[in-house]
């Protein structure tokens, strides 16, 4: 509180174990944000200039952008893309905070932790190894839940994968993959939630759902919108699941199913890397903005 | 809250110096970035057609994939004194395009192209010519005799303007495949006309039902019927053109034949590499159109047919025609890169590995697309004792690929997965799909720079 000099004041009238835990600070910080810049910042700023330039690096504005929105799968990619982001965001929402409330109320019990255990383990399995676990059980031949499947009146593969399943299926691989993790941050969200609040709740005759709706949920309020952000950006780049699908169909799942594939298409099957570097912009630009909205939206930075 | 104030501001003094660093280390990178996209053009002297790299001595980069390993071993213990550097990679199976991918990296970063590569797609040429990787090869580089030597139509698929940008390994051309025991225990004859074949399929659904006479579940099933048909669905007019047609009475005919069996289900739409086949219909088939390749990795391999079994009969044609048309499914193809730096030994392994004896003669897996080693190879299948008939249906074949399919940029076999084979798992009619068939080709080609009459 009593602290207002100057910046050059206020590092002289430090105490000097602070500078040095601040040097040390950075020092930690230091790879990070050359890793950053390496494989984050400096690729970001080529793909722009990629995207605004030809193949012979001269300037030429939109035309990228505009070629590739007027290729005929970039609008059926874009909506496969945005259906799927619906039923994946919506489903790790309502599921993961459901899961995470649940987890919680069985408190630190046996029972809880091996829970928190199971919900990891498939988030453990890299990203396309998950895939391919969910190759196997989505062929009725060889699934080890082929009955279900028959019961669903799936009984070959092919009909598994049927154009109108795949945004389902999608959502199903995205879910078991990744929303294990999230289950276990909202549990560790929770668990920060102070004694007293609860205590109090409980006092007032706050039963387990109104505990729930009106005290747990928004404070989470800002880990479900840290979720969203990062599950929008992660499902708009939707590639590996469609990519290893469509080869384990010999193509019948499509290999331009989402926009990240077009991109893929246009870099190294039609030799356009502008036009994929465009796309990217694009789908940088569209993850951009919607973080932003959430983030004004919900007050994100706001101190508590 | 004052306390930290102070940090904040010069936090944002550190953070703008940090960002002014972070610009100009970006501008610096793209500078380098965008001269070196300029280079990687060869500076040494033309010959053969193309402008070389200068000629150094160093290790023969070979890309091959599993199946071809094999032969660059050979290769390597019949040469000891030449240094091969042999790089195994998926030969671009499933249309992966990992080669195209990496030539389009290597062509920004100026190094890294393999000297000679093997690809189990024969549409290569079609890219790797516009991507400068592909070294004309009937220009000085190889023989013309020994170009001569393969059979007819084989390099067609390399071939792009009248030059010559690959040589082809093996040949695909369709036969009728059929089980000789189970035709005789039935009381069948082996169909010659497409008439007879529905005829045939109409029957065993009637007297047995379960076995099959045919599959169409694969992506290749077009290049297996509807190309033995001589439907205009893929016909390359010239470098950069294509003209399609699915819906000419050529498709139809053969599309209604279909149709007819698949809903007596004595034609499988499962795909005989899916697994629901090899578990379901393995012991069922009792004919099978299929590709040269079918006997080995199909039959033998893939659904262990027991020796003695399989025969070979030429594909059907329709009644009234004077001779059968086939199709070609596949069939691998060797380039040689542009870029090479030992262009001598490239084009020796290049020559060996698609005409020796030893390797193409008698252990290639496929019918080799070179003629005399053709026949060897013909001698060391019929001496395996696996067939229960002689392969003679496989050499006619081979000249018999109907020319007016060709292999364009853009995968016809994607596009019959996505377009028709959802459809036929839905029920739908082959028939009722070949406008849409049309259309999604129509598409691709042209977002793939084709011009397209239809």
């Amino acid at each position: 509180m009593t602290l207002t000099h100057s910046s050059a004041g206020s590092a002289r009238g430090r105490p000097r174990g602070t500078s040095r835990q601040s040097r040390a600070g950075m020092a930690f910080v230091a790879g990070y944000v050359l890793l950053l810049i390496a494989f984050g910042v400096l690729p970001t700023c080529y793909a722009i200039y990629f995207a605004f330039t030809n193949a012979g690096g001269a300037f030429t504005g939109f035309s990228n952008f505009v070629t590739t929105a007027q290729d005929f799968r970039f609008v059926d990619s874009l909506g496969h893309v945005a259906l799927y982001l619906l039923f994946w965001l919506l489903s790790l929402v309502v599921f993961v905070v459901v899961l995470a409330l649940l987890l919680h109320k069985l408190s630190s019990g046996p029972l809880s932790q091996a829970l928190r255990f199971l919900y990891y383990i498939p988030g453990a399995l890299a990203g396309a190894a998950s895939v391919l676990v969910w190759l196997f059980m989505l062929d009725p031949t060889v699934s080890p839940v082929s009955s279900l499947l028959e019961t669903l009146g799936f009984h070959t593969f092919g009909e598994v994968i049927a154009p109108g399943n795949l945004a389902l299926l999608f959502t199903i691989i995205a879910f078991w993959t990744g929303a294990g993790g999230w289950i276990v941050v909202m549990y560790g969200a929770l668990n920060n939630i102070p004694k007293d609040v609860m205590e109090a709740a409980r006092i007032d005759g706050a039963n387990g759902w109104q505990t729930a709706w009106r005290v747990q949920i928004p404070m989470l309020r800002k880990w479900i919108v840290y979720m969203v952000i990062l599950a929008f950006a992660g499902g708009a780049q939707l590639f590996v699941e469609p990519q290893l699908l469509s080869l384990a169909s010999t193509g019948v799942a499509g290999r331009d199913y989402s926009l990240n594939q077009l991109t893929y298409d246009f870099a190294f099957q039609m030799n356009n890397i502008n036009g994929a570097a465009a796309v990217s912009v694009e789908l940088l630009v569209v993850s951009v903005s919607v973080a932003g909205v959430f983030v004004a939206r919900s007050g994100f930075f706001d101190a508590d | 809250m004052s306390v930290y104030k102070p940090s904040v501001t010069r936090e944002t003094g550190t953070s703008r110096r940090r960002a002014a660093s972070l610009a100009g280390c970006a501008a610096t990178v793209l500078l380098t970035v965008t001269a070196c996209g300029g280079g990687g053009g060869a500076t040494g002297t033309t010959k053969d057609g193309f402008a070389q790299a200068a000629q150094k001595d160093g290790a023969l980069t070979v890309w091959v994939d599993a199946t071809r390993m094999d032969a660059a071993k050979l290769y390597q213990s019949q040469h000891p004194d030449v240094k091969l550097d042999i790089v195994s990679y998926d030969g671009d199976a499933n249309g992966s395009n990992y080669l195209q991918t990496k030539v389009q990296l290597f062509n920004r970063t100026g190094k890294g192209w393999p000297d000679v590569v093997f690809s189990s797609q024969n549409n290569e040429a079609s890219w790797a010519v516009d991507a400068g990787f592909a070294a004309p090869l009937n220009k000085g580089l190889i023989p013309q005799q020994t170009l001569d030597g393969f059979a007819k139509g084989a390099n067609d698929v390399c071939t792009v303007d009248g030059t010559l940008y690959c040589l082809r390994n093996d040949l695909s051309q369709a036969v009728l495949w059929y089980n000789a025991p189970l035709l005789k225990k039935f009381g069948y004859t082996v169909p010659t006309t497409w008439e007879e074949y529905q005829a045939l399929g109409e029957k065993v659904a009637e007297e047995h039902p379960g076995y099959l006479v045919g599959d169409a579940g694969d992506s290749f099933t077009p290049e297996i019927y509807l190309w033995a048909s001589k439907c205009g669905a893929n016909h390359i007019t010239g470098p950069k053109s294509v003209s399609v047609n699915t819906t000419s009475e050529a498709c139809t005919k053969m599309a209604k034949l279909m149709d007819v069996l698949i809903k007596n289900k004595s034609m499988s739409i499962s795909g005989v590499f899916s697994t629901d086949f090899a578990k379901n219909q393995a012991g069922k088939v009792l004919l099978m159109p299929g590709p040269a390749w079918y006997g080995g990795a199909v039959f033998k391999d893939g659904l262990k047919t027991p020796a003695k079994q399989i025969a070979v009969a030429p594909i059907p044609q329709w009644q009234g025609e004077t001779s059968p048309s086939t199709g070609n499914v596949g069939g691998g193809t060797w380039l040689l890169s542009k870029h090479s730096a030992h262009i001598k030994a490239a084009t020796d392994f290049l020559k060996w590995v698609t005409t020796d004896n030893t390797y193409q003669g008698e252990k290639a897996p496929g019918f080799p697309a070179y003629a005399p080693a053709a026949e060897n190879w013909l001698k060391a299948q019929a001496a395996s004792g696996y067939y229960a008939s002689d392969l003679t249906a496989l050499k006619d074949a081979s000249s018999q690929v109907w020319s007016d399919w060709g292999s364009g940029q853009f995968s016809q076999e994607a596009i019959w997965a996505a377009t028709v084979k959802p459809g036929l798992t839905q029920g739908k009619t082959i028939e009722s799909l070949l406008p849409a068939w049309q259309d999604s080709i129509v598409k691709y080609a042209k977002s793939n720079g084709y011009k397209v009459s239809q």
